[in-house]
């Protein structure tokens, strides 16, 4: 196979940015080309919910690199321009302007569009968190506001909500699921974490379907559940999860399932890949097809795109893995925790707030957690997370 | 090669010390990284490109 001489990378975060760089370290010496419909330059999107939230971080703290970082990748940034359309055969995509940019490779990383309520719209006072502007947005409402309501109890809204409360607002969760992270993490360690969340004041409201938002003269009022209660808000942040943002790539001759469909390697049509939140790809050493909403799947998979690209034949099948601060309580998830895993403490003890947990499944380890034990939980994951997920360091392949 | 970290963006992940445990090491207690070699030899040089690569906390700068 020949390399490519013109790539193009739809989306700049973390995956695009990423994927560019590592085109460049492995030699990559044609044109390259960053098409973002941010206007900012990249940032890292973890400490949205927490360090920018809080306060505790300017938001330039955020970038993910120096100006004379990005200026030494030789690539052009069309910044400000979000794609539109794909003609996936001729690599060829459309922006809202009307420009059209095509390259011998195509890179899709575009990430995801926050799932909103009904009627979220048209209220004030009603906040998703995805991008930078969100999260200034939420701050500077949350610095005026008393009553939060958070929908969702995923990752994103037990951050938000232990950052709020640490603020000092009085926070409301509610949520359909019955634990926290119930869905990430199974029932056992998400009920320990409602437990963390309770003793610092949060109002758990799981187990409840939202029915929707109540409001007067335009701005939020409330959050009804399917109860006809209603919970009090004069700020409510919608957590509900996401969608890939495949949006533009409709009629684009790509196969779109929960994201863009690639292969193995990382492949969804000649010359055409997918990488980072929006990539769904058979994992090879799990024999079934996957999609990674992480930060760590960003950078981890970039590099198996970018090495694809410049002609190498490497399936992409990474130990999923991500972490989450709230609190005290800094969590690190190696594997398949799920749900439906028999979970065993493996090191520390609960009752001192410092353990890790191995999920089993069939008797075979599927998952490792950490609780205020990284270090552990990581030499955990390596004795007993390899063999068929395939741990091997990216660089000797 | 000179290797500088920024401890309060670590996550603690522990991906660098998968990668290249020659260089990275994390603290038992609240599992930061722990730099063993500023100045890696050049046998570890590709390792730890590599490392500041997937730091999900974009925590590991190289320099040369």
């Amino acid at each position: 196979m020949t390399p490519p001489g013109s790539v193009l990378i739809v989306g700049a975060s973390a995956a695009g940015l990423s994927t560019a760089e590592a085109l460049r370290r492995h030699g990559h010496q044609g044109s390259l080309t960053l098409l973002d419909a941010e206007t900012r330059s990249p940032y890292d999107r973890p400490p949205l919910s927490k360090q920018v939230l809080a306060g505790t971080w300017e938001p330039d703290r955020t970038r993910l690199r120096t100006q004379a970082q990005l200026e030494a990748l030789d690539a052009e940034f069309v910044r400000g321009e979000p794609a539109v359309s794909l003609d996936a055969a001729g690599r060829a995509v459309t922006t809202a302007s009307g420009r059209v940019l095509s390259a011998d490779a195509l890179v899709i990383a575009t990430g995801l569009t926050s799932c909103r309520l009904p009627g979220q719209d048209g209220l004030a006072g009603v906040h998703v968190l995805r991008g930078l502007d969100d999260a200034l947005t939420l701050r500077a409402h949350l610095t005026a506001a008393k009553r939060l309501v958070v929908v969702g109890e995923g990752v994103l809204g037990a951050e938000i909500a232990a950052t709020a409360r640490t603020m000092g607002l009085d926070v409301t969760l509610a949520g359909m699921g019955h634990t926290l992270l119930g869905d990430q993490l199974g029932g056992v360690i998400g009920a320990m974490l409602g437990r963390v969340h309770a003793e610092r004041g949060v109002h758990l409201r799981l187990g409840v379907a939202v029915d929707g938002l109540a409001g007067t003269e335009g701005r939020v009022t409330a959050v009804r559940l399917a109860t006809g209660e209603l919970l009090p808000a004069d700020a409510v942040v919608v957590a509900i999860g996401s969608r890939p943002a495949t949006g533009w790539l409709e009629g684009s001759g790509l196969t779109l399932g929960d994201g863009v469909e690639c292969d193995s390697r990382c492949r969804a049509a000649e010359g055409v890949y997918a990488v980072g939140d929006v990539a769904s790809f058979e994992h090879e050493g799990l024999g079934r097809r996957l999609r990674l909403e992480n930060r760590t799947n960003a950078t981890e998979q970039a590099q198996v795109v970018a090495a694809n690209i410049l002609g190498a034949d490497r399936p992409y099948t990474p130990i999923p893995y991500f972490w989450t601060d709230q609190y005290d309580v800094k969590i690190q998830a190696h594997g398949h925790p799920s749900a439906a895993a028999e979970v065993t403490v493996a090191e520390g003890d609960p009752a001192e707030h410092r353990f890790a947990v191995l999920y089993r499944e069939g008797g075979r380890v599927t998952g490792v957690l950490g609780w205020n034990m990284p270090k552990q939980a990581r030499v955990l994951r390596q004795r007993s997370l390899v063999s068929s997920q395939s741990a091997q360091p990216l660089a000797s392949a | 090669m000179k290797v500088v970290i920024d401890e309060d963006k670590c996550c603690g992940a522990g991906q660098c010390v998968l990668i290249a445990p020659e260089v990275f090491d994390q603290r038992d207690e609240d599992g930061i990284v722990i730099l063993l070699e500023s100045e890696p030899a050049d046998d570890q040089h590709v390792l730890v490109r590599e490392a500041a690569a997937v730091c999900p906390g974009a925590a590991i700068e190289v320099s040369a």
